[in-house]
């Protein structure tokens, strides 16, 4: 790689290597795929890149972006960069209050949005922002009478940058020369388990240096397909969709709506993917129903081969021979079962995946390793442009993630936090130096996660400092352990494990209301919503098995004592959840204190009220009674 | 101007008169609602529109050619499109199948030039595809493209429904109930539908529906049928008050309570 380079010179770079012989980017619309070559890509970038010129966009502005994962806003995007100015996108079902903070804390000037539903917050809270000049949408549907002045189409942003284009040759090219590798290149919004998000700035150098970091492990090459389906905002889209891509010039496919990104993944069949482990859970749980619904014959096979895929995959971690009549029968059943799963779940080309954010739970991991899927757990946080740390292909272990990448240092301190120090790491938080001191100390990165290093140079990582929890006698315990554990039921969609200061373990469990919808459907229980399935006693009965089965799994004196399931789904727009759905411990603790209590009490319920706001801005409290249900002495007695 | 009027009618079935010297009319680009009490002849005049049966008496014009006494399917190439109470689509086939019969009668291509396939005839499909693919956009119901519609839920065959009705291009919109047995979302869809249609389409909007807070959302002028009768008509406002309207759907003796509480 030539030092010194930026994205918008990557692009002119692919554009030139590429031209039209290759695709830079897909979108499926009206039911086919509509490919732009490398060449296209750099046409729609520049012409766009010079109406927010003409617009009045200078180096250094920032252009907000929301919407799902569309073409046009990953071009938005590069324009930005292209003409110096900075791309902060947003998460695109953050409600109007949130966006609110964001677009104002990133002094954007403009903002490109996806569709009539994004239009609409920011035109609802576009008084409260006094820099903001223009909004351009993508999709013009339902926008007829629309009128506000700052409105403007994308399509007619890119005619005034043809228009532009004739007034001021060479605009684009020279722009693209000015950039330095040490501009800010994109400045990602961290969603923060905790306060404000803060505004991460990356440069140039550290997301490219990231990406070149990460190559050295894995070689992505040109020839690679990849799904761009995670909220842009996340930094893991943007470094798979939008940096390595560039790097390395391979494809990125935009799925037609995100109800239909299963049906999209099964006919690109991406060969790299990265996804958080909510993803892979959904996966598995959809694997397990379908193979409930499945005919005899195929569930026969699916639990005949299931386990040899299992042993076949903690052996090969293990790197202990395998016997050859197991290898015999790890074949068979790829012939018969793992292949045609993967092809269902749009696996079947993958080279590498990669699962990140947050801890995976084993189970799920083995399940992927043992389809032959080349799941990986990567480390890393915004700060340090996503990925640090990951596993190497011969070298995965179930509880690791591995080994820090090539230009990486890692290390831990005293207290057992790890610290990062590369060429990725960020030039600070926007406008808010006191946060940047906090975590970026002489050039290493504090990443305030707990960790060790194990025999093998891995590393283990146990969540946040702050989510390792203590019990009253002093028994220490992960709560994201015990709940992956619960996770991997299909029957379980969320599970908050409580327990610090108390004297045992209890837990808030959300169903699954897909998957225990239809397990009630299916044995003639009558439900009508969320609320009602979740208070049902044969829900609490299919639950209670789940959590004896986590029990078994667990010392005796972290297990689980006392469940309720939650009479509500936890939410982002109700602050429960970050918008990458990590769990807010802290806050859930704050406002089910009542349910909390309850359960050191030992009551067998506990009333809860909710406010409910209906649509038109009426609010009505309702009153549900939750059943709790204690779950450790059956488990007892059997142990 | 009207695109639809209807002068006069009335419809006897053995004794019953199930409407009685029925007019009125709706205009290009309007959101007309018909409300009445069950059995009050609403779905009767739908059905005469579309021609599943024909009025005794009186007359039916679209723009000003007579369809009175059109079979349905003539009805249907003169722009006029329904979806029905009880969802009528084909519940075996695909929702994209589905789509594409809307299309039939648009379809020039006959018996041999079908049967044969390349050449014209699918290069006609692919037109047809087209303008399909639109309305799959349009009501966003891209993720069930392939699926039988028998495995949806009601809510989306209601919509495949109106994407049916849709594919025809029509001037005038018949719906039949379009919203019931919704939950509140899906009614909440659907009415942003039928706005998005009237509003980008032009399309006429002849509605059946029993929800009053989705009629007097939605629509421009509100016909209320009694007992086969019309007995008022007008803006959603004018309708609301109209004593008589409250007297058919509470009974006269409350109706008198009502306006002695006043």
């Amino acid at each position: 790689m030539e030092e010194g380079t930026t994205l918008p010179r990557l692009l002119l770079r692919n554009a030139q290597r590429f031209g039209h012989r290759k695709a830079a980017i897909r979108e499926k619309d009206r039911g086919i795929w509509q490919t732009y070559s490398w060449a296209d890509t750099l046409a729609q970038v520049k012409s766009f890149a010079l109406g927010l010129a003409a617009l009045g966009l200078q180096r250094g502005d920032k252009l907000a972006i929301i919407g799902d994962n569309r073409p046009r806003l990953y071009w938005g995007l590069s324009a930005a960069q292209c003409l110096g100015g900075i791309p902060v996108p947003l998460y695109q079902d953050a409600i109007a209050k949130e966006m609110q903070y964001v677009l104002d804390h990133s002094d954007s000037c403009m903002v490109v949005a996806e569709d009539q539903e994004q239009v609409d917050k920011v035109l609802e809270i576009k008084a409260s922002l006094s820099k903001l000049k223009q909004i351009i949408y993508d999709n013009p549907k339902g926008m007829r009478h629309y009128d506000d002045p700052m409105l403007i189409s994308f399509a007619a942003v890119q005619e005034v940058g043809q228009q532009f284009e004739h007034e001021h040759p060479g605009y684009f090219e020279a722009q693209v020369q000015a950039g330095a590798e040490s501009d800010v290149g994109l400045m990602c919004y961290t969603s923060g388990t905790t306060g404000f998000p803060k505004g991460v700035m990356l440069s140039h150098r550290n997301l490219i240096a990231t990406a070149e970091n990460l190559r050295q492990v894995d070689d992505l090459v040109e020839s690679d397909e990849t799904m761009a389906y995670l909220p842009m905002a996340w930094v893991g889209d943007t470094a798979l969709s939008v940096v390595l891509a560039q790097v390395t010039g391979m494809c990125v496919n935009c799925p037609e709506r995100p109800e239909t990104v299963q049906q999209d993944m099964k006919e690109i069949g991406p060969t790299v993917l990265i996804a958080p482990p909510r993803i892979w859970e959904n996966m598995l749980s959809q694997v397990q129903v379908m193979m409930g619904d499945s005919t005899f014959l195929k569930r026969t096979l699916y639990q005949l081969f299931s386990p040899i895929a299992e042993r076949v995959a903690s052996l090969r971690m293990q790197k202990q021979p395998i016997a050859f009549h197991t290898k015999v029968l790890y074949q068979l059943g790829n012939i018969c079962v793992y292949g045609p799963i993967c092809d269902r779940l749009g696996l079947r080309r993958i080279r590498y995946a990669y699962t990140g954010g947050a801890a995976l739970g084993p189970e799920v991991f083995l399940f992927f390793r043992g389809l032959g899927v080349n799941l990986k757990q990567v480390y890393g946080q915004t700060e340090i442009a996503s990925i640090s740390c990951m596993h190497r292909d011969d070298d995965v272990k179930l509880e690791t993630v591995g080994q820090p990448t090539p230009g990486t240092e890692m290390a831990l301190t005293e207290s057992g936090e790890i610290i990062s120090r590369s060429p990725g790491v960020f030039l600070g938080y926007y406008k808010n130096p006191e946060a940047t001191a906090e975590v970026l100390r002489d050039g290493w990165l504090y990443s305030g996660d707990a960790g060790l290093i194990d025999e093998d140079g891995h590393f283990v990582f146990f969540d946040r400092t702050n989510d390792v929890a203590q019990l009253v006698d002093g028994t220490r315990f992960a709560p994201t352990y015990i709940e992956n554990k619960l996770k991997f039921s299909p029957y379980i969609k969320e599970a908050v494990v409580i327990g610090q200061d108390r004297p045992w373990v209890a837990t808030i469990i959300n169903i699954d209301f897909d998957v225990v919808g239809k397990w009630a459907e299916r044995r003639g229980i009558p439900h009508t919503n969320f609320t009602d399935l979740s208070r049902k006693p044969e829900v609490y009965d299919l639950i209670h098995q789940e959590a004896v089965r986590v029990n078994a799994g667990l010392p005796a004196s972290t297990r689980i004592r006392m469940y309720v399931l939650l009479h509500k789904e936890l939410d982002p727009d109700d602050e429960e959840m970050t918008r990458t759905r990590k769990v807010r411990r802290r806050y859930i603790a704050q406002k089910y204190e009542d349910i909390i209590a309850a359960f050191y009490d030992e009551r067998p319920e506990v009333r809860v009220k909710t406010v409910i706001s209906y649509q038109d801005g009426r609010q009505v409290e309702i009153e549900y009674t939750l059943p709790i249900r204690p779950v450790e002495e059956v488990d007892m007695d059997k142990a | 101007m009207d695109v639809l009027t209807i002068e006069h009618v009335s419809r006897n079935f053995g004794g019953i008169r199930a409407l009685d010297d029925v007019s009125l009319h709706a205009s290009a680009g309007e959101i007309l609602a018909i409300i009445g009490p069950n059995g009050a002849g609403k779905t009767t005049l739908i059905n005469g529109i579309s021609g599943r049966y024909h009025p005794d008496r009186g007359r039916i014009l679209v723009d000003t050619r007579d369809i009175t006494r059109l079979k349905p399917h003539k009805i249907a190439r003169l722009g006029i499109a329904r979806t029905f109470q009880n969802i009528a689509l084909f519940k075996g086939m695909t929702v994209l199948d589905n789509l594409m019969l809307g299309r039939h009668v648009h379809m020039k291509s006959r018996t041999w030039r079908c049967g044969l396939y390349w050449g014209l005839a699918q290069k006609e499909e692919v037109e047809h595809r087209r303008v399909v693919e639109d309305i799959i956009d349009f009501l966003e119901i891209e993720h069930i493209r392939k699926r039988l519609v028998s495995e949806l839920p009601l809510g989306l065959q209601k919509r495949v429904e109106l994407g049916r009705a849709l594919a025809l291009q029509p001037k005038v919109l018949l719906l039949d109930e379009p919203m019931a047995g919704m939950n509140l979302e899906e009614k909440e869809d659907m009415a942003r539908f039928i706005l998005d249609v009237n509003e980008d389409l032009g399309t006429a909007v002849v509605l059946i529906e029993h929800d009053m807070g989705v009629v007097m959302d939605i629509s421009d002028r509100i016909v209320v049928l009694d007992l086969g009768r019309k007995i008022a008509e007008g803006t959603p406002t004018e309708v609301r008050g109209n004593p008589q309207v409250i007297g058919a759907y509470l009974g006269e003796e409350s109706a008198a309570d009502w306006a002695a509480r006043r």
